[in-house]
């Protein structure tokens, strides 16, 4: 970044009188499970800045961009940061973070380890976390929430960051059933209206959104990636969102699952369903020597299989009932999970006859986390609209 | 001889099971993974009493009774668990085919369900017939569309704070568009639009079998009712994640409250180690089934709504009546469509595969053109909430659960003169949402057990074994009184139309048809001795006081009633008339009176077209009530029709003895006699046999002539038919409902008194455009 390039973006900021929030300028989405954390990096500091630069707040940007791990629990997905973005009036890199909201009360004292109430006084937070933990990060950090609707800013993230990353942040699976010629296809997501937000998270909330300030919430779901971790955790002990969809990878779930050709021999042909088709999902465990046989990778699948046919029949039936044929799929339900999206592909193309496509976004579960960003940016000079 | 033929029905005490299987004929069996149905038909033959002419010098003669055989055609369905299938398949064959080794010969057995292939051979072993397989959901379709349009309370909707729980939806006379959600292993949701009109519109993988797999997986619970028991004492709260879990508090901007599940299972999504403790049995399985219901009460509402379907009905071993199971998927239907859609629930789902398969066999004898009636008696009913879902218990009772149906000999229909046959509830009262009400009728009919078992035996006088038939009807029906007082709605709604119908077929059950047909008969003739005196008397009044003795005439008959227990203590203490009566009359003005009102309407508006009476009781009050009235009508130019019930109850007079009245009166009464001739006076038969009347289900010969006669007046005479039933009825034609309370209870509740007189006149109801489109 040349430093005549970020003098001209300064002196547009005098220009225009336009009066953006102290750095750091953060985001953060604290979900059911995770908590969501976007930070941008300013990569236009002059060198006067550099110098009016309070070491706290060169602290956190060291210690943010430093390093890709933060604790135990803490990352920062290296593959989705945005280089060479503009925001407000700053060009810069956007980092992407998340860890456990378990580990809030961690995340809490690291805020105040590193002193972070000398630079702000306040924070945007959006997330069900942001109303259960505002009271802690008063107490503890003397940090004031200011808190946003999670549905707002997961819409105005989603508008932003396809705004800002055109060509490679939305895609569609071709051919998403056939292992050798599946592959990940950009989708022009230019002009989307009406589309439906299918956002899955611990749970999934559902909606129709009609133009680029117009949505409702039509549906959700509690069998959700919570369910699909909850139970995992239960059926096969393990740990981790990652190690659950390890092992449902290598899983084969037709072991577990009880197809149309266990009840029928075949094709149930009166009602058109063929015989690979799950008949009941978990069905052959009702058989203790089934059970005995059944391996943890298998569980794993077969759990993962089922929750997601089950979000890609409620999300069908909604784009049926709002008449609505492009379904965005985001949530970090997604994560390392392509056989969820294959899945939901599938489905969507199947039940529908090809008419409805289901649609996906690189930035998966941070769109609450930069909508709220573009909240705090908007503190200082309400009017702006980004 | 007679004796002999008693003795041959006696249960024998395995024969519980497999009622009547001796005359067995045509079986179907439903067999699913845990629960197998046997259906079969069989034929009752018991003696009922026969009324007939006969040329005989005594003037006062009416009428002759004989005892007559009577042939029943009943439908039994029996469940049990599919692993008792061999020893029933056994017993079927010691006790039917042994005995008749040509029986099954070339003959084949519809059986449906998923253990049609699997259990093919074994049948085919024991019985010696060929299986033939049938399509498990055309089978399911055709049992569910049997029930909805036969068996009326069929449907009810839960609601596990309401009181009652559950809600009765009486009959629907256009059952179709439906939904039907069977959940079974997996989830078929078929939209049903017609008898023949059906299309699997959706699925969902996730349904009993996940319940039961994954409940396996996660809990010690070994069976199906055993995750139930445990989901039962669950606290979902500790593994699911909910909206205050994420929140603190609730999430007002979108409307979802704190309690709202965010996350099934959500909270066990965790690192084992910051597990605070580890999740109870319990509280999974609570999870699991609250997980699973939610959700396919979301799928069942989306397809509904997809498909502008109203009615959704939940079926399948899923729901098998329990209370928890069907709360939960009310609320989520509830919840979904914001109240506009409620779920509702079949007392019989667990046989409509059964009754679907036994139909499909039975399409060339056209069963389905008949009406077919509940028979209280031999089935069992819904478990109580306490033990629904648990039916499959350890005591050996409990193991099987039956069901049957009688045809009924012609078809029944609603009755054409109702303002809406599609809102009309027949019963006054529900006893399962008046707890006061109930607590005295059930009193009520404990008491009178014992006058009705007293003349029941006395009826049959000559038969040795009538005692013990007398006392076992008094076992029987006080066993069910009590199993009614812990179980209000096991049966339906309760009401005290069902009270007496249960008496009388508790009564023929035990071989007593008609236990007061002598008693009919010399009341009947005793009136007859005062009818031309009367009739005279009548004639000699004013145009006005004519009316008025009338209709006091009509009352004082109604006095006469066997099935008031206040009034059967007056009759028993002896000599008590028809003037007797009329001085026991509550002076006017009456409880209800209309009676100038009516008078009014005789005076200025021109004669009816056609009345149509629905008679009550023998003797006085059909003989000195109704003839005068009747042939004052037809002196106005109305025709008049005579219903009476087709099959004997109490001391109403029935079909065929008024028959026999109307040809004595007419043979006596000249004015009767032309207007018999000329067809102005008709008896018919209503197609019933209670004290009370349904007007959704009577013959259907007596609703073509309404009609064709374009009937303008109902008159229904008497407690069971005007107070007890009806009397909240709204007619499309003008309406005369009459009656003596002859109950001191209920004419206190009335605001009135023992003997108080109920004579309301109705005009005409008009229905709103749309409404009467519908009908």
């Amino acid at each position: 970044m040349s430093i005549s390039h970020s003098q001209q973006v300064a002196s547009e900021v005098l220009t225009n009188g336009v009066d953006y929030p102290a750095m750091p300028w953060f985001g953060m989405d604290i979900g059911g499970t995770l908590t969501k954390l976007v930070y941008f990096e300013p990569a236009d500091i002059s060198e006067t800045e550099e110098l009016q630069e309070v070491e706290t707040l060169r602290t956190i940007r060291h210690y943010l961009t430093g390093n890709v791990a933060y604790g135990d629990t803490g990352i920062r997905d290296v593959h989705l940061e945005m280089k060479n973005t503009v925001l407000g009036s700053r060009r810069g890199t956007m980092h992407f973070i998340r860890f456990p909201t378990s580990q809030m009360y961690q995340f809490i004292d690291l805020a105040k380890s590193k002193n972070f109430s000398s630079l702000s006084s306040a924070i945007c937070a959006t997330g069900g976390g942001a109303y259960k933990f505002e009271e802690d990060f008063f107490k503890i950090v003397s940090l004031q929430l200011h808190k946003y609707d999670e549905l707002d800013c997961l819409l105005k993230g989603i508008h932003y960051i396809d705004r800002s990353n055109p060509q490679s942040e939305c895609y569609y699976w071709k051919n998403p059933q056939e292992h050798d010629k599946c592959e990940k296809v950009p989708f022009d997501f230019r002009d989307p209206y009406p589309y439906l937000v299918v956002n899955i998270g611990s749970g999934v909330s559902i909606l129709a959104v009609v133009s680029p300030t117009e949505y409702r919430r039509v549906s959700g779901t509690s069998l959700g990636g919570g369910t699909f971790l909850g139970l995992c955790c239960l059926l096969t002990g393990c740990e981790t969102f990652e190690e659950a969809i390890e092992l449902a990878s290598t899983g084969d779930s037709t072991s577990i699952d009880k197809l149309v050709r266990d009840i029928y021999g075949g094709d149930y042909e009166k009602f058109n369903l063929k015989g690979h088709t799950v008949a009941s999902s978990f069905g052959q465990m009702m058989s203790k020597e089934k059970r005995a046989m059944a391996s943890k990778a298998d569980l794993a699948k077969a759990t993962l299989v089922t929750i997601t046919n089950n979000i890609g029949s409620i999300a069908r039936m909604c784009a049926i009932t709002e008449k609505i044929e492009r379904v965005v799929f985001v949530g970090n339900f997604l994560r390392v999970n392509t056989v969820s999206m294959k899945l939901l592909s599938y489905a969507m193309e199947f039940w529908s006859k090809g008419a409805t496509k289901a649609l996906f976004l690189e930035h998966e579960g941070y769109f609450g986390a930069v909508g709220c960003l573009m909240e705090y940016l908007k503190l200082g000079h309400p009017c702006h609209d980004l | 001889m007679m004796s002999k033929s008693y003795a041959r029905t006696i249960e024998l005490p395995s024969e519980n099971f497999f009622p009547n299987l001796k005359t067995a004929r045509r079986f179907a069996m439903d067999i699913g993974g845990s629960l197998a149905k046997v259906a079969y038909c069989s034929t009752i033959q018991r003696r009922t009493s026969l009324v007939f002419d006969e040329e005989n010098s005594d003037p006062d003669h009416i009428y002759n009774i004989s005892e007559a055989e009577e042939v029943i055609i009943r439908l039994h369905f029996v469940k049990f668990e599919t692993k008792y299938i061999e020893t029933c398949l056994d017993f079927v064959q010691k006790n039917l085919i042994q005995s008749k080794p040509s029986f099954m010969k070339d003959k084949c057995i519809k059986v449906t369900g998923g253990g049609a292939y699997k259990y093919k051979d074994l049948i085919t072993a024991k019985l010696g017939v060929e299986v033939d397989k049938e399509d498990e959901m055309s089978c399911l379709i055709k049992g569910c569309n049997f029930l909805l349009k036969n068996i009326p309370d069929e449907a009810f909707n839960y609601q596990r704070h309401g009181n009652p729980e559950y809600q009765f939806q009486g009959t629907d006379p256009d059952i179709f568009p439906y939904l039907l959600v069977n959940i079974g292993s997996g989830v078929s949701l078929v939209k049903v639009e017609s008898e023949n009109k059906f299309e699997r519109i959706g699925g969902t993988s996730t349904g009993g079998g996940t319940f039961w797999g994954l409940g396996s997986l996660l809990t010690s619970a070994k069976t199906f009712d055993e995750l139930l028991e445990l989901a039962s004492r669950g606290d979902h709260r500790s593994c699911d994640m909910l909206v205050k879990d994420i929140y603190g508090g609730s999430y007002p901007l979108i409307g979802l409250s704190g309690d709202v599940i965010a996350s099934s299972f959500g909270k066990a999504a965790r690192p084992n180690k910051d597990h605070d403790k580890v999740f109870s049995e319990e509280d999974i399985a609570r999870s699991l089934l609250l997980c699973i219901s939610n959700d396919i009460g979301q799928i069942a509402f989306l397809h509904a709504k997809i498909h502008g379907l109203r009615k959704i009905y939940f079926g399948g071993y899923f729901i098998r009546g329990h209370p928890f199971t069907m709360h939960t998927i009310t609320y989520a239907i509830n919840y979904w469509s914001k109240g506009e859609i409620q779920a509702m629930y079949l007392r019989h789902e667990g046989y409509l595969g059964a009754i679907g398969g036994f139909l499909k066999g039975t399409e060339e004898e056209d069963e389905e053109k008949y009406s077919w009636g509940e028979h209280f008696v031999g089935s069992s009913g819904l478990a109580s909430p306490s033990q629904a879902g648990f039916m499959l218990g350890t005591s050996k009772s409990s193991k099987f659960d039956l069901l049957e149906l009688d045809r009924l000999d012609k078809p029944l229909l609603p009755c054409p003169l109702l303002l809406d046959s599609a809102s009309y509830i027949p019963d006054t009262v529900d006893l399962t949402k008046d707890a006061d009400a109930r607590q005295y009728w059930l009193q009520c009919f404990s008491e009178s057990v014992e006058t009705t078992w007293r003349q029941a035996l006395k009826s049959q006088p000559s038969c040795a074994d009538a005692e013990r038939r007398a006392h076992q009807f008094r076992t029987k029906y006080l066993d069910r009184l009590s199993v009614l007082k812990e179980n209000p709605c096991c049966y339906g709604s309760l009401t005290v139309r069902c009270l007496l119908d249960m008496s009388s077929q508790y009564l023929a059950e035990n071989l007593f048809t008609d236990p007061y047909s002598q008693l009919k008969k010399f009341d009947n003739e005793y009136a007859m001795k005062f009818l031309v005196k009367h009739l005279a008397h009548i004639d000699s009044l004013s145009w006005h006081d004519r009316q008025l003795e009338l209709t006091k005439g009509l009352l004082a008959g109604n006095v006469f009633d066997i099935g008031a227990k206040e009034i059967r203590k007056i009759l028993d203490a002896g000599k008590f008339g028809f003037e007797e009566a009329k001085g026991r009359l509550q002076k006017r003005p009456w409880l209800f009176d209309d009676f100038d009102e009516w008078k009014e309407r005789l005076l200025r508006q021109p004669p009816h077209k056609c009345a149509v009476i629905f008679c009550d009781n023998s003797g006085f009050d059909i003989i000195l009530g109704i003839f005068p009235f009747a042939r004052e009508l037809l002196s106005r130019g109305t025709k008049v029709i005579l219903c009476a019930n087709s099959k004997p109850t109490l001391n109403d007079v029935t079909y065929s003895e008024l028959m026999m009245v109307a040809r004595h009166i007419a043979a006596i009464q000249s004015d009767i006699y032309h207007a018999m001739a000329q067809n102005k006076l008709v008896v018919m038969a209503s197609g019933q046999g209670s004290p009370c009347l349904d007007l959704r289900l009577i013959d259907e010969s007596l609703v073509r002539v309404m009609r064709e006669q374009e009937a303008d007046l109902i008159i229904l005479e008497g407690m069971g038919r005007a107070v007890h039933t009806n009397f909240h009825a709204a007619f499309s034609c003008e309406a005369l409902k009459v009656a003596v309370i002859k109950n001191k209870w209920l004419a206190n509740r009335l605001g009135g008194d023992m003997f108080n007189v109920m004579f309301k006149y109705e005009k005409a109801r008009r229905v709103s455009a749309s409404t009467k489109l519908a009908s």
